[in-house]
């Protein structure tokens, strides 16, 4: 049976994307998570995986053409199962839409054609977002032609990060809570832990923060995963998506995958190989697609703390501000503290200010036992 | 090797991180991170090339040594045999 392999949505920002190579052919036998394609996006160009076994039968979409998201570029003949005749009827189950009661009830709303669209979601189902997509004047329908407006550079992507914030501050009811986090511990830790290190071994602070966030983050599952058609699924794994400044300007959040089940050396050498590759090109697009929380630090640039926008469709986010010593009131009376103020930003359809507080207590506790992360 | 070859190494694996940043427009004399956006993963890869380029281990406890250009080059000169 021919799958058609379609143009990923690659974050909730982006709306159409350029073929900019193909690494395979026709014939070419692919297996599930090769990197076929590379996509030029507002955010650079994306290492495009295949998420099934097969074949690929035909380039639908050429170099430098660019489509919108959710249009065909390639059919692929899954392992196994042979291509279905050209020219015969598609089955009463193949004609008809997989579109959640959620999804199917905005596009009634919004007046869509549902049996029109073509789906980004698992299997290929329509999402709320496809619907939303299709019902923007603005927006081509979701078939295999070029767009003709180009954006480019810093322009393109802060279009993108505009767009996708917009979205966030108009559709989810954000609440804040900070919490100042002493730092003692985890500062000593990682300096006895460094100095029996070579520099290329070395871990940042960064890495604790990022590993104490997806322990925390386990048990919360109301803070860790996506809201899609009205519907919030937690995610069993915690992918935590990085916020990266580009030397360029702008702003990407690729994940760091499994981040509670790594040990903190991996977690440091697969988070300076993300930040890398955010600025040398060879993200792949499950890096983009995937995360369940994103952690923003911006320790290194001075600031206090971070008050963030919500990335949809996660539900919150960390922020980090930096590492200062502040007077600090202990059992021997105030004290010089290296602290951070650690902060959540998260989603009151899916969680209240109680959990979020309860969230921020472990990440607290969790920074106090360095050697457990 | 002379500080001027050391200072051409320096400004070359500050460059392989931020190739932004044009030599001619560094000032040996101001803190290097006044000059060049650098975070902290930044930081860790310039020591890296650091010590890929001189063959120098730079411990943690002596980041604070390496202030400006002039700083840097007059830390690995002491350093290199």
């Amino acid at each position: 049976m021919l799958s058609e392999f379609r143009m990923p949505a690659l974050g909730a920002d982006m709306e159409e994307g350029t073929v900019a190579q193909w690494n395979v052919a026709p014939g070419s036998r692919v297996k599930r998570g090769d990197v076929v394609a590379v996509v030029e996006t507002d955010k650079g160009a994306i290492d495009v995986e295949i998420f099934e076994d097969g074949v690929v039968r035909e380039i639908v979409v050429q170099p430098g053409v660019k489509v919108p998201v959710g249009a065909v570029i390639a059919l692929v003949e899954r392992e196994g199962e042979p291509a279905t005749l050209a020219g015969a009827p598609p089955s009463p189950a193949a004609q008809r839409a997989k579109i959640s009661p959620a999804a199917r009830a905005r596009a009634r709303e919004l007046g869509v054609d549902v049996e029109s669209l073509q789906g980004t979601g698992p299997g290929g189902a329509i999402t709320r977002e496809d619907v939303e997509r299709a019902a923007r004047p603005a927006t081509a329908p979701a078939a295999a032609k070029p767009v003709a407006e180009e954006k480019a550079g810093e322009g393109g992507m802060r279009e993108a990060i505009a767009a996708a914030m917009s979205r966030s501050k108009r559709e989810i009811p954000h609440y804040y809570l900070a919490e100042p986090v002493p730092m003692r511990r985890a500062l000593d830790w990682l300096r006895d832990a460094n100095a029996q290190r070579p520099v290329n071994e070395r871990l940042l602070p960064a890495a604790l923060l990022l590993k104490a966030v997806a322990l925390a983050l386990q048990d919360f599952p109301e803070l860790n995963g996506v809201y899609e058609g009205g519907v919030f699924r937690a995610s069993a794994a915690v992918h935590v998506g990085v916020a990266v400044s580009l030397r360029g300007g702008g702003l990407i959040a690729p994940a760091l995958h499994d981040v509670a089940d790594k040990p903190l050396d991996l977690v440091m050498r697969e988070l300076a190989d993300l930040v890398r590759r955010c600025r040398a090109g060879g993200l792949r697009s499950s890096e983009l697609a995937d995360p369940t929380v994103t952690v923003s630090n911006l320790g290194d640039q001075g600031v206090e703390a971070v008050f963030g926008v919500i990335y949809p469709p996660q539900v919150a986010l960390v922020g980090f501000g930096g590492i200062a010593e502040r007077p600090w009131v202990d059992k021997s009376g105030v004290v010089a503290m290296p602290a951070l103020t650690a902060t959540l930003c998260a989603d009151h359809r899916v969680s209240d200010g109680h959990r979020g507080a309860l969230f921020m207590a472990r990440l607290r506790d969790q920074l106090q036992r360095p050697e457990a992360l | 090797m002379n500080a001027n070859q050391i200072r051409a190494g320096v400004v070359a694996a500050i460059q392989d991180v931020a190739p932004e940043v044009d030599a001619g427009d560094l000032v040996d004399e101001r803190p290097l991170r006044d000059q060049v956006d650098l975070d902290s993963m930044d930081w860790l890869n310039v020591i890296i090339g650091f010590h890929e380029r001189f063959g120098i281990q730079i411990p943690e406890t002596d980041y604070a040594r390496l202030g400006t250009l002039n700083d840097i080059v007059a830390y690995l000169g002491g350093r290199l045999p």
